[in-house]
């Protein structure tokens, strides 16, 4: 059978690596300090109009409003990142994107090594 | 799943050997178990299907809030109000970490948005059913998220570094949502004949779009291949299913209520359920936008976006005023 | 009326919450942007557990087996208790944000001033929630500033707002017999004393929000007594009651 309609997503490859529209909300890299005297540790990104509103959307989206807890908020495009290590072999496609290098998540412990 | 029609761009799967050094070395990583990080290398291929991927699947978190939204006002008591909503609320949240995922691939969450919104990318074909009664909320719960959660638990170990993070935080605070449905299919399905009867009517109507949820049969299926060689999609269609049919069938048969499969029935010999497949003309028609709600769930959407871009565009240009006149100050 | 007052300013306190935490949660999946979103959904969670807080009082302090849910899902408009404020449509963004904005300004100097209430229950449940409702505060305010002080379209949509909401601030400090024995027994604050702070504040706000507050004192009442509601809190009801009033008999 053939496949059905899927959603072909041309934008990207077309416009490249998208500037934001001038109506969204800048990205924003949220680390937070839990209540054990570790250091604030990446936890993910979110959008915000400025500063004040990202650590306050951090708490909201990130903590749930925990209290006790200390928030950083960095704008990604103000991230200076390494490249990987196998830099050699390997283009480097977004060197403009420093957003894209963050982590990302945090891992619970839980979860153990990934 | 989520992502149910992904359509790889490759010409069927390429050898180690017949790889350039690059995609050679990208390759043998995932074999390895390794995880790839945005700016590592990436076959254009691989880059696109995870944009579509992780795109469908935010999508699908973030249209999935309206069928249950849908009952937060005429939620029957303030615990389940607040159950409903923290639930609803969590989709939200797993909409925003996944289009944060895709971000980090070089698109932006408004030109995601865009594409949902003008129909060019889909999202799951199971939020276009309506939610009739509050046994939905069972049914959806326990069914849609059982089904989902089938799907989410393997993506944890995704080759891509940012989606497979962000799987982790999800299946973590999803943990409760499968349990809520089942807990409200419980209390229903042993409440008063009205309320046996909406559960029933909500099984009946859930349970064959909930098989549809996995994505057509592995035999019509002809693009798995490839992303599944890439880690990205971790088992197919029919494995999933059968799974979840296996899971499901006990789960139904405590509850007391009756699967709307006459030729279910469990194979001696296979160990697993056998079942009937759902009307997949039914899906297909769905995804093309025949369902019966995609037509309002989209301008549900539009509706939300175009209503909010004077707050988007006011609070932004709040933020710019006060950064000039903070310079301007110094 | 007859009602142990006690039980009549725990209703007010209660269904406050109860219908502005129903208002907030109607936004659910429909916000300007993923993240108003998700903190509107923590506003009106927390507003749904105040509502269980203080009902859940009321009901005991009433000694009839009415619990938090009897009295949210099982009480007609006259016996509502909440002010008109709150039960006000959502209107656009701004209109929802304003309203919060207005009432959370006078619901945070209202729980500080509980805190010290001679009830320790009462008191107990006021410290609780001022926690929660000062960041509701700091968060309406943010919105009310950034929107008042953002785009001409912005502005114009938040003076109106303003405009067709500032009739119902007065009702908030309106004091009656409820209130009287509630001062007397140490159990509360007289609703009047709140008042200047909370003009200091919003004051402060508005000015910062680049927008002017009506001359017009105006206050509409009748909430907070239950003497007369406006049209909308009907419609609400026949919504978040429905399922209990058709089903009677049904657990949930």
């Amino acid at each position: 059978m053939s496949s059905p309609e899927s959603s072909e997503y041309k934008g990207t490859e077309a416009a490249p690596h998208g500037k934001a529209r001038s109506t969204e909300w800048p990205l924003w890299e949220i680390f937070i300090r839990g209540q054990h005297g570790l250091s604030h540790r990446h936890v993910g990104s979110l959008h915000a109009a400025d500063a004040e509103m990202a650590i306050k959307n951090a708490r909201d989206v990130y903590t749930r409003r925990n209290e006790g807890v200390s928030i950083w908020a960095v704008e990604a495009s103000a991230i200076a990142a390494s490249s990987p290590e196998e830099k050699g072999a390997l283009y480097e496609p977004a060197n403009d994107k420093v957003y894209r290098h963050p982590t990302f998540f945090d891992i619970p412990d839980e979860v153990g090594a990934m | 799943m989520y992502a149910q029609m992904i359509k790889s761009t490759g010409k069927g799967i390429k050898s180690l050997d017949e790889m350039d050094p690059e995609e050679r070395a990208f390759q043998e990583r995932i074999n390895a178990g390794g995880k790839i990080e945005p700016k590592d290398w990436m076959p254009d291929g691989y880059r696109k299907n995870l944009i579509r991927q992780i795109g469908q699947h935010a999508h699908s978190e973030i249209v999935g809030q309206l069928p249950e939204g849908n009952w937060i006002t005429r939620a029957p008591t303030l615990e389940r109000k607040a159950i409903l909503l923290a639930k609803v609320q969590d989709e939200a949240g797993h909409g925003l970490y996944l289009y944060c995922a895709a971000e980090t691939l070089g698109v932006t969450r408004d030109q995601m948005t865009r594409d949902l919104l003008s129909g060019k990318m889909k999202y799951s074909s199971i939020f276009n059913y309506p939610t009739l009664t509050w046994a939905d909320m069972g049914a959806v719960g326990w069914l849609v998220d059982g089904a989902a959660i089938m799907n989410q638990v393997p993506l944890q170990r995704t080759s891509y570094g940012p989606y497979a993070r962000a799987m982790v935080r999800i299946c973590k605070e999803e943990s409760f949502h499968q349990r809520q449905g089942f807990d409200i299919m419980m209390k229903m399905a042993k409440g008063t004949e009205a309320q046996r009867k909406m559960a029933q009517d909500a099984l009946n109507r859930f349970w064959f779009p909930a098989l549809m949820m996995f994505g057509p049969s592995d035999k019509d299926s002809v693009h798995s291949a490839q992303s599944m060689a890439w880690k990205i999609k971790m088992n197919t269609n029919d494995e999933l299913r059968q799974k979840f049919v296996d899971e499901t069938v006990p789960q139904a048969e405590y509850l007391g209520l009756t699967i709307p499969d006459e030729t279910l029935k469990f194979n001696g010999e296979t160990g697993h359920y056998d079942f009937a497949e759902p009307d997949w003309e039914e899906f297909f028609q769905v995804l093309k936008g025949n369902g019966p709600c995609n037509t309002e769930r989209l301008a549900a959407r539009n509706k939300a976006w175009d209503e909010g871009r004077w707050v988007r565009e006011g609070l932004l240009a709040h933020a710019e005023k006060k950064r000039s006149r903070q310079m301007a100050a110094e | 009326m007859s009602t142990d007052p006690k039980f009549e300013f725990l209703c007010r306190m209660g269904d406050n919450a109860l219908v502005l935490g129903h208002r907030v949660s109607e936004w659910c999946g429909t916000a300007p942007v993923l993240e108003e979103d998700i903190a509107l959904a923590n506003m009106a969670l927390d507003l749904i557990g105040q509502t269980q807080l203080w009902l859940g009082m009321a009901g005991e302090v009433e000694g009839a087996g009415r619990d938090a849910d009897k009295l949210a899902f099982h009480r007609d408009v006259w016996d509502f208790r909440n002010v008109l404020l709150v039960e006000q449509p959502n209107g656009d963004f701004g209109q929802t944000m304003m309203r919060q904005f207005l009432f959370d300004a006078w619901h945070l100097a209202q729980l500080t001033a509980l805190i010290d209430s001679s009830d320790k229950e009462i008191a107990a449940i006021a410290e609780k929630s001022a926690k929660e409702v000062t960041y509701h505060l700091e968060r309406s305010s943010d919105t009310v500033i950034g929107l008042g002080d953002g785009t001409e379209e912005s502005h114009r949509r938040m003076q109106a707002a303003l405009d067709l909401l500032w009739p119902y601030v007065g009702e908030m400090f309106l004091g009656d017999d409820v209130d009287a024995a509630m001062k007397d027994a140490g159990i509360a604050p007289d609703p009047a004393i709140l008042r200047a702070g909370y003009d200091q504040l919003v004051g402060d706000t508005l000015a910062a929000a680049t927008l002017t507050k009506p001359e017009d004192d105006f206050a509409h009442r009748g909430g907070k007594s239950g003497a007369r509601h406006s049209e909308h809190l009907g419609h609400m009801l026949t919504q978040m009651q429905w399922l209990q009033r058709a089903y009677p008999d049904a657990t949930w």
